[in-house]
């Protein structure tokens, strides 16, 4: 297996309180990396650090190291917007822009340079595709994203992140906020997805993790306690923690 | 009359009770009234006396044209907003999305805002005079006063803009942040526009003040009553133009009729602000 994400030794800590307690890690490429665990043992920080999005809290300290595609991202010659478009992001809530469907994903192509019409319509398409949204929209693309539903609003973020081509996708809960029909279209869409990108999502749903992910990381209390593939974690846990916890016995 | 009788009897039992719905009724009463009468007042004053040669191009003494003094309002309206309308905006960018918590400067000009908004106008009028109007030798001049009174609405601006900014959803600035995109292309692009009715709200409170404003002009804008040759020039606006007509106990009427036309801005203004509020609150 060929990881994209090294992570040694990571800590972090908001002002004097530690959240992750030295998380080391590789994440496979082209795979669905599930991270699961109870609220607040820090899944969801340690997936923003992953792209930097921790750098917009006030009072974080990180020590160890994360290597996106062999360098450390926390290095100096890094461009955090740069990595950033390597490393997309979809958030728990569907959060387009008061924009037009179209302004949404061509948002992120414009900012990294591209403004010709042709190619921009090129890249929409594209990406409302791979979304799985395109057949729903074509026909309104200049209408206001704000007008969709929950679901496509969300299929709609996800597209937007595919439109400045990542290599990696950060899903934070990413159908938390969902109904379940929406959520097996998005869970779908992550699968057909995994050919061309690698995912990795924060779930709280364990079903969710062993329907489609590859990969399974536990998390409690600051500490990776387990690592594995996802049949194997879900079958034959190592950690005592992590087989109460998935039994359903804590959490 | 005989639910009043009803309630009467109810309140009987509870005399505090009973003065106290007198007191709201007759407060609310008495605020309604006052504004139903002034405004009529006026109206009935003024209306009569709005003759055609008040809207003459030259101002002279036979006439009294206010037609001078409603260019001079405008020009100086968007003149002041020229000035304060981006200062008031970038501050507030400043104090939302670049500064940190807790940093100095950011209490300092909060508090300075608000103080700024608590002073009365004609000492602003006064240290225009002897800023604008002496120490810089610009004399009374249509700059003079437009510099006055951007720095009367400046806090108007930037505290509306700041709400405004404070009310738009973080998730914005994190999809935005998570696609790569820089802090300048955030702000412009997808904050300011989504903080737009906000803004415009403010301004449109500027443009009240900045209409009603007579005693921070007198010292600073001068009130002669023509159209003006270039922002050098004395002007005087619509309220100072009624100010005067009515000062000079000649005019009186003719101050009427402008009060009118004033009146009728001012309730135009305060119309468009409402819509823009509902339109904020719709989202």
């Amino acid at each position: 297996m060929n990881a994209i994400i090294e992570t040694k030794d990571l800590k972090l800590w908001y002002g004097d309180h530690q959240v992750l307690k030295g998380v080391s890690m590789d994440i496979p490429e082209h795979k669905i990396t599930a991270l699961i665990g109870p609220s607040g043992c820090g899944k969801s920080t340690f997936l923003k650090t992953l792209n930097r999005m921790n750098d917009l809290v006030d009072n974080v300290r990180i020590t160890g190291e994360v290597k996106y595609d062999g360098r450390n991202i926390f290095s100096s010659d890094i461009n955090v917007n740069e990595l950033r478009k390597e490393v997309g992001m979809v958030f728990q809530k569907p959060n387009p822009f008061p924009m037009s469907i179209y302004d949404n994903v061509a948002y992120g192509p414009r900012t990294h340079g591209i403004c010709s019409k042709v190619k921009l319509d090129e890249i929409v398409e594209r990406s409302l595709r791979d979304a799985a949204l395109w057949d729903e929209v074509k026909d309104r693309l200049k209408a206001s994203a704000l007008g969709m539903s929950g679901g496509q609003q969300q299929r709609l973020c996800i597209a937007r992140a595919l439109a400045v081509q990542p290599k990696v996708i950060l899903c934070d809960e990413s159908t938390a906020s969902l109904d379940p029909i929406s959520t097996g279209k998005i869970e779908d869409l992550l699968i057909e997805l995994k050919s061309k990108y690698t995912v990795i999502m924060v779930t709280h749903n364990m079903q969710q993790a062993v329907r489609i992910s590859d990969y399974c990381a536990f998390f409690l209390l600051g500490d990776l306690i387990e690592f594995n593939r996802t049949d194997t974690l879900f079958s034959t846990p190592q950690n005592k923690k992590t087989e109460d916890y998935i039994t359903g016995r804590f959490g | 009359m005989d639910k009043i009788r009803q309630k009467l009897k109810m309140y009987s039992h509870h005399p505090a009770s009973f003065f106290l719905a007198l007191l709201v009724w007759i407060s609310a009463i008495f605020t309604a009234v006052t504004l139903i009468f002034i405004v009529g007042y006026i109206l009935i004053k003024g209306v009569p006396h709005l003759t055609p040669q008040l809207f003459q191009l030259e101002y002279n003494s036979e006439n009294v044209s206010m037609f001078p003094a409603i260019i001079n309002t405008i020009f100086m309206i968007i003149l002041s907003l020229l000035i304060a309308g981006p200062l008031g905006i970038f501050a507030a960018v400043y104090l939302v999305e670049y500064a940190k918590k807790g940093n100095k400067l950011v209490s300092v000009v909060r508090v300075t805002a608000e103080t700024l908004t608590g002073i009365p106008s004609i000492v602003y009028g006064l240290f225009g005079m002897l800023f604008f109007v002496t120490t810089l030798r610009w004399g009374y001049s249509m700059l003079a006063g437009a510099f006055t009174l951007a720095i009367m609405v400046l806090p108007v601006i930037m505290r509306t803009t700041e709400e405004a900014l404070l009310a738009v959803p973080d998730t914005y600035r994190e999809a935005s942040f998570g696609l790569g995109a820089g802090k300048l292309r955030t702000i412009f692009v997808v904050i300011l526009p989504s903080a737009v009715p906000g803004i415009f709200s403010g301004v449109i409170l500027s443009i009240g003040r900045i209409v009603g404003e007579t005693a921070a002009l007198m010292y600073t804008a001068g009130t002669v009553a023509e159209l003006p040759d270039s922002v050098m020039s004395s002007t005087r606006t619509l309220s100072v133009h009624m100010y005067s007509l009515a000062s000079e106990g000649l005019y009186i009427n003719q101050a009427y009729a402008t009060a009118v036309v004033l009146l009728v801005i001012v309730l135009v203004i305060n119309w468009l602000s409402g819509r823009i509020a509902r339109r904020i609150k719709k989202g």
